[in-house]
């Protein structure tokens, strides 16, 4: 019993932590042009796409393929936000929403015409041995998800703290208009944004496949959409909300799960949506907004 | 604006019998269609499917259009309005019943589906309407999800087969066709215009121009949100009821957050706000991917282009706000009664 529920535990911290990669690219866009980027989701499909279509139709090595994923996933972003959203700056905030439903639906079903609706099966990415620790074993993808999205964590809150550019970012975010006149490039600030939250998506991307060696089409919308109600439940537009939020979605999943109910888990999580956005509409540690006239 | 003030005026009861003689001819033309043979099976296939879109659409557009709002979960509605429809057609066994309880017991599958997915609305839309922008997109969008999740679940909770879980609901009683569908149109779109042109209207139009200035002019801005977002999920449940009768068996993954989006495609090609232009998109993009089969699979590439490149280019739709009006043409050439001189100089 319990080498179960600690076995359901790590299972939730490894598929937390991918939600918390995830939901840190939710909201550092929402933080900066204040739009919940649904295309996010289908950022990491295209990642898993990569990986496939490197390693089995041009034979590259895993850990190659892997980093053309994490690239393609940030330059797919940045161009996205080119393409979409710049043009869309100065419109109502409900044509921004309904644009980026329109990108991930364009993904999700450009992919299901070119690769087919089916699911494409990945080669193993990495193996390595597995940690046992008495009666319960850690697997070895489990451990690196864990390890990798730490760091990358770590790198993001040093990037975002401590350079010109997180500073930069930090001040768009702040007052949009301030930051311009303050000689910020606002274009190449939310570009910048958009790549940052992009590559953490290709890491997730990756990290997925570790555990479920499957690329689909619509893969991405619901881990997306389960990121960014980890992304509300921290905060949105808060960093380290993101990454506690997207842990506390991994574990309730794992829990829920845990206790023979695997159908609900996508009900819980909505209802935890739900249940945050009442209660507290700002999330765990987010700021909350004052409307003015 | 000399030359309006002398314009013809059309009185309220002439506009009414206009319309009215309007209506019952297009329901007799079809009805004598259909008795003649003239529309095959095919056709009346694609007219009722048209149909149960021109409702969705419009009702959508309640929300989106004349509210404002972003709410992704009308799938959820229409999937309680057929799940209820298809139940309680299933339960009364309406295949035996006689000619007047036949039609007493459509109307009435008809009208339940439609006050339980208001319901449904009502308990959605308060929690949901305190929240705006995209968490309110966000929490419908979960609650559509919910729904989902819930039908397909419920029969291990109660213990019987209710819903029929993920293999769907099956054998419903076909109780659609063309002339329930299409005074179900004409009665969804003669509401929704009444609530529109009334006060009641004008307090939902007032929240999407700018709700701060709407509530502090004494809108009771939560009443009116929550109204029109029953409203709308008054008519998605009716959808759903002709859907269930349509199709004769239903499956929670036909309801997920693709059919709300494409939903969406409709109120937002034809124009946010306007009435002709959900009905005329409604009926285009039925049509087309039938018209043009090698078509089909790339309709969904084709509607998310169109939906980025026309919030790109025109934002508003095709139509904007713009709405159709026999009176205003027919006033335009100059039938009507022209108002006296002193009126005139007023």
């Amino acid at each position: 019993m319990f080498s179960t529920i600690v076995s359901q535990v790590i299972n939730g911290l490894q598929s937390g932590s991918i939600y918390a990669l995830v939901a840190l690219g939710y909201s550092m866009v929402y933080g900066i042009i204040l739009l919940l980027n649904f295309a996010h989701g289908d950022i990491i499909m295209v990642g898993a796409y990569v990986v496939w279509y490197s390693m089995s139709n041009l034979g590259l090595h895993p850990v190659v393929s892997m980093l053309l994923a994490i690239i393609a996933c940030t330059l797919l972003g940045m161009l996205i936000e080119k393409l979409a959203y710049t043009p869309l700056r100065s419109a109502p905030r409900l044509s921004l929403l309904i644009t980026a439903i329109g990108v991930s639906f364009l993904l999700e079903n450009g992919f299901q015409l070119i690769f087919g609706a089916g699911a494409q099966t990945v080669p193993t990415l990495v193996s390595g041995p597995s940690l046992s620790l008495g009666s319960v074993t850690v697997s070895f993808p489990a451990m690196l998800t864990l390890v990798v999205s730490i760091l990358s964590m770590a790198a993001l809150t040093f990037l975002v703290q401590k350079t010109k550019l997180g500073k930069a970012m930090r001040a768009v975010s702040e007052d949009m208009g301030a930051a311009q006149l303050m000689g910020i490039s606002l274009n190449r600030t939310i570009s910048f944004t958009f790549a940052v939250g992009s590559a953490l998506a290709g890491i997730g991307s990756v990290l997925y496949l570790c555990a479920y060696p499957q690329a689909s089409p619509t893969m991405g919308s619901m881990l997306g959409l389960k990121a960014f109600v980890a992304a509300v439940l921290g905060g949105i537009g808060s960093i380290p909300g993101a990454m506690v939020g997207g842990f506390a979605i991994g574990l309730a999943e794992a829990l829920v799960s845990a206790a023979g109910l695997s159908v609900w888990k996508d009900g819980v999580v909505f209802a935890i949506l739900i249940v945050v956005l009442l209660v507290k509409p700002t999330g765990l540690l987010g700021k909350p907004i004052v409307e003015k006239v | 604006m000399s030359v309006s003030k002398r314009r013809a005026i059309l009185s309220m009861p002439a506009r009414y019998a206009i319309n009215g003689v309007l209506m019952i001819l297009l329901v007799v033309c079809l009805q004598a269609l259909t008795a003649s043979g003239a529309l095959t099976g095919y056709y009346t296939k694609i007219l009722i499917l048209v149909g149960i879109n021109i409702i969705l659409a419009v009702s959508l557009n309640v929300a989106t259009g004349y509210l404002g709002q972003l709410p992704l979960g009308h799938a959820g509605f229409m999937a309680v309005g057929g799940y209820t429809s298809g139940i309680f057609l299933k339960s009364v066994d309406v295949g035996q019943a006689s000619g007047g309880q036949y039609v007493f017991y459509v109307i009435a599958a008809i009208v339940l589906s439609g006050i339980v997915a208001a319901v449904f609305g009502i308990l959605i839309g308060i929690p949901a309407l305190r929240l705006k922008g995209d968490y309110l997109a966000i929490i419908t969008l979960g609650f559509g999800e919910i729904i989902r999740v819930v039908i397909t679940n419920i029969d291990s909770v109660l213990g019987f087969d209710f819903t029929y879980g993920a293999s769907g609901l099956k054998r419903i009683p076909k109780v659609t066709n063309v002339l329930n569908v299409a005074l179900c149109i004409i009665l969804t779109c003669l509401v929704i215009h009444m609530v529109m042109k009334s006060r009641h209207g004008r307090a939902i139009l007032s929240i999407r121009e700018n709700e701060i200035a709407a509530e502090s002019c004494g809108v009771n801005t939560t009443y009116y949100k929550v109204m029109a977002f029953t409203i709308s999920a008054f008519f998605a449940g009716v959808a759903g009821c002709l859907y269930a009768g349509n199709l004769g068996s239903l499956q929670p993954g036909g309801f997920g957050f693709m059919k709300s989006i494409e939903i969406l495609v409709m109120v937002v090609l034809g124009g946010m706000g306007s009435m002709l232009g959900s009905i005329l998109s409604a009926g285009v993009l039925t049509v087309l991917p039938e018209a043009l089969r090698g078509f089909s699979e790339y309709r969904m590439v084709v509607y998310s282009a169109v939906l980025i490149l026309m919030m790109i280019f025109k934002p508003t739709g095709l139509l904007g706000d713009y709405d159709f009006s026999l009176s205003r043409i027919l006033e335009r050439i100059g039938i009507g009664r022209k108002p006296q001189k002193k009126e005139a100089a007023k």
